[in-house]
C-alpha cells in the first residue's frame, strides 16, 4: 500500500432527524488539531436527506471541505446504505484518517466499514495524536478501564477510529471560517439493503445514568438522610452535576440502586467526583478511583477516601456543602 | 433452524484490581467467565431451540482453557461446540479475529449467527459486524429482543441511546446481543454431568480456508504501540481547616483545574 496516496482527516458527521449530533462537532474540533499537525485538510462527510443546509455550520466548526451526500436512501441511518456511501467516498478520495463517533450508530457502522475497506479500526478512543512518523496514535481504555492502550495502524489506510462522545472538545464556532461544500452522488447497490426499519421509538430514558455524568456529587453515611441528599442535590444543580451514593445509603433506602457507585453498583469516571461523607470502603473506591479529580470531605481524618482524593477536607459535610453551594452559585452568577 | 453463537471467555474485569504500589493490574486469581453479552446471545439461541427446535452450535476462538466455557454452553443446552485453537490465530486484532471466525462459519450451515455486542475485556463491539461483512450478511446490532415468524423473518428490537428501533430482517443474518436482553439460564444438573463426556471439536488453521496473511498477528492492521495503567496516583493534599477556609481551597482548586 502506498501510504502517500492517502491524505486528509475525514469526519463522519452523524445526524439524527436532520440534527447534527454533538459528537460530530467534537470530532471536527479534534480533526482540526490533527490536520493542522499534519498540514492537511479536515473533510466532513455529511450524509442524509435534505441536510445540505447544515454544511456551512460544519465549516464554522473546523471543516475545510464538506462532502454532502443528500440521498433519500440516507434519510434514516441503516447500516448498508451508510456503509456503501462512506466506502465509496473513501475509495474515491483516499483519506488518511476517518473518525466516527462511538455511538450506537458509529459502533454499528465503523466495524462494517473497516472490514469492507480491509483496514484497522480502534474502538472508543479517548485520546488521538500524531506520531513523529505521522501515524495516528489512538488511545483507548481496556479491561474495563483498568488499562490504557495506544494503538497504531501502521501499514493500512485509512486509519479508522471511533471516538467516545463527550471526550474531545469542540472548537468555538467561527462563522468567519471559509471552506468548500461539495455534493457527492452515491451509487447504491440496493439489492444489499436487507434490514427494514419498522419504527423508531424515542423513549424518555429518565433513568439517570451516573456513568455518563461529567461531575458527580456523591454522598455517604456522613450525609445521613434524605435531607442531607437534598442538600447535595442543590450543590449538584449548581455544578450541573448528578447525585450518586455509597452503598450504605442505598441499603438504608435513602437512594435508589441505580445511583450507587462501587463494586456492586456502577463504576464511574467523571471528570470531577465529590465524595461527601464517604469513608471510602475498598468496594466504593473500586467504583470511582479512576475519576479525573476527586474532592473528599469527611470528619474522620483517617478515612481511606483521603488516600485516593486529590483534595481532602477534614470537616463536617453539613457545614461545608451549603457554604460551597452558596459560593459556587455566586460565582456562576458573576460569570454571567 | 440452525444457529451459531460466537462466544468468548474473558477475565471477570469487575474482579481486576490494581497493585497500589506499582499501579499494574493484578490478574492472578481473576476468574474467567463467559462474556456476559455472549451469554445473552446464547440464551436467545436456546429460547429459539425451546420454541422451534433450533440446532445450536457454539464456537469460540481462544486458548485451551476456553474449553471450560464451551462445556458450560453445552450444559446450558447447546448441541455442538467448536474450539478454534491454533498458534496461527494468536495475536489477532478484531479484523484478523473476524477473518478467522468468518472462515469457520463458512464451513457451517446456519440461518442465524449470534454474537455478543462486545466483550468486557476489550469493549470494542467490532467482531460481530466485521463477521457480517466478511460473510456478506445483513447485521443488526444492540439487540434487546428477537421474534421469529417460524418461517424466515426475524423482527428485532434494537437499542438506541434515546429509545429503540424495531427492524425486520430475513435469515440468514448476524445479530449482536446485549446481556440485558434476558436473564440467561443456569446449567442444568444433567447438562453439567453430561457436558464433560460430550465432544468439543477442536478446529485449527487446517479446518478453515482463510489465507494465513489474514490471520493472527500477521493479519492485524492494528498493533498495540504501548499500554499503560493510569497508575495508582499519589494521594493529594488533606486540609484540616474551618469550613469557610475549606470552601476557599475547594473553589481555588476547581478554578485551577476546571472552568467554573
Amino acid at each position: 500500500m502506498d501510504k502517500t496516496q492517502y491524505k486528509d482527516v475525514y469526519v463522519f458527521v452523524e445526524q439524527r432527524d436532520g440534527v447534527v449530533q454533538k459528537v460530530a462537532v467534537e470530532l471536527l474540533g479534534k480533526a482540526r488539531e490533527l490536520a493542522d499537525a499534519l498540514g492537511e485538510r479536515v473533510v466532513a462527510m455529511l450524509l442524509g436527506h435534505d441536510i445540505s443546509a447544515k454544511a456551512e455550520e460544519l465549516i464554522a466548526y473546523g471543516a475545510d471541505v464538506v462532502l454532502c451526500a443528500d440521498e433519500r436512501e440516507l434519510a434514516q441511518y441503516t447500516t448498508e446504505p451508510y456503509a456503501q456511501a462512506i466506502a465509496q467516498i473513501v475509495r474515491e478520495r483516499k483519506p488518511s484518517i476517518v473518525l466516527i463517533g462511538a455511538t450506537t450508530i458509529g459502533r454499528d457502522l465503523g466495524p462494517r466499514l473497516s472490514a469492507r475497506l480491509e483496514t484497522g479500526l480502534t474502538a472508543d478512543c479517548t485520546g488521538l495524536d500524531i506520531s513523529e512518523e505521522r501515524d495516528l496514535l489512538m488511545t483507548r481504555p481496556a479491561f474495563g478501564g483498568n488499562l490504557m492502550a495506544t494503538i497504531i495502524c501502521k501499514e493500512h489506510r485509512p486509519q479508522m477510529s471511533t471516538v467516545r462522545p463527550g471526550v474531545m472538545r469542540a472548537k468555538e464556532k467561527d462563522a468567519s471560517r471559509t471552506g468548500v461544500v461539495e455534493k457527492v452522488d452515491i451509487h447504491f447497490d440496493k439489492s444489499k439493503f436487507r434490514v427494514k426499519v419498522l419504527e423508531t421509538v424515542k423513549e424518555q430514558k429518565n433513568k439517570i445514568d451516573i456513568t455518563e455524568a461529567k461531575v458527580l456529587v456523591s454522598g455517604g453515611r456522613g450525609v445521613g438522610n434524605a435531607e442531607g441528599f437534598a442538600m447535595l442535590g442543590k450543590l449538584a444543580e449548581t455544578l450541573g452535576a448528578e447525585v450518586s451514593s455509597s452503598r450504605a445509603m442505598v441499603d438504608a433506602g435513602v437512594m435508589p440502586h441505580d445511583r450507587q457507585v462501587g463494586q456492586t453498583g456502577k463504576t464511574v469516571r467523571p471528570d470531577l467526583y465529590f465524595a461527601m461523607g464517604i469513608s471510602g470502603a475498598i468496594q466504593h473506591l473500586a467504583g470511582m478511583e479512576e475519576s479525573g479529580y476527586i474532592v473528599a470531605v469527611n470528619k474522620d481524618k483517617y478515612a481511606p477516601i483521603f488516600g485516593v482524593a486529590d483534595l481532602g477536607i477534614v470537616g463536617d459535610v453539613k457545614k461545608v456543602v451549603p457554604l460551597l453551594t452558596e459560593r459556587l452559585a455566586a460565582l456562576s452568577k458573576h460569570n454571567k | 433452524m440452525k444457529i451459531v453463537v460466537c462466544i468468548k471467555q474473558v477475565p471477570d474485569t469487575t474482579e481486576i484490581k490494581l497493585d497500589p504500589a506499582t499501579g499494574t493490574m493484578i490478574r492472578d486469581g481473576v476468574p474467567s467467565i463467559m462474556n456476559p453479552d455472549d451469554k445473552g446471545g446464547l440464551e436467545i439461541a436456546l429460547q429459539l431451540k425451546d420454541k422451534y427446535g433450533a440446532h445450536v452450535t457454539v464456537i469460540t476462538m481462544g486458548p485451551p482453557q476456553a474449553d471450560d466455557m464451551l462445556r458450560e454452553a453445552l450444559a446450558m443446552g447447546a448441541d455442538r461446540a467448536i474450539h478454534m485453537s491454533d498458534r496461527k490465530f494468536a495475536g489477532a486484532d478484531t479484523l484478523a479475529t473476524s477473518n478467522a471466525i468468518a472462515g469457520a462459519l463458512r464451513m457451517l450451515d446456519f440461518d442465524l449467527v449470534i454474537t455478543g455486542r462486545q466483550a468486557i475485556d476489550g469493549d470494542t463491539a467490532q467482531v460481530g459486524p466485521q463477521i457480517a461483512e466478511h460473510l456478506d450478511l445483513p447485521q443488526v446490532t444492540y439487540v434487546e429482543d428477537l421474534q421469529f415468524d417460524g418461517n424466515k423473518t426475524f423482527t428485532i428490537r434494537k437499542s438506541l441511546e434515546d429509545g429503540y428501533q424495531m427492524v425486520q430482517v430475513d435469515a440468514p443474518c448476524v445479530i449482536t446481543v446485549l446481556s440485558s436482553a434476558n436473564k440467561a439460564r443456569y446449567m442444568s444438573v444433567r447438562g453439567i454431568v453430561e457436558a464433560y463426556d460430550r465432544e468439543v471439536e477442536v478446529w485449527t488453521y487446517d479446518n478453515i480456508s482463510v489465507a494465513e496473511e489474514k490471520l493472527g498477528l500477521k493479519g492485524s492492521p492494528t498493533r498495540v504501540w504501548k499500554s499503560f495503567t493510569k497508575g495508582a496516583k499519589a494521594a493529594g493534599k488533606v486540609y484540616e481547616v474551618e469550613p469557610n477556609e475549606a470552601v476557599d481551597i475547594i473553589v481555588e482548586k476547581l478554578k485551577e483545574k476546571f472552568i467554573i
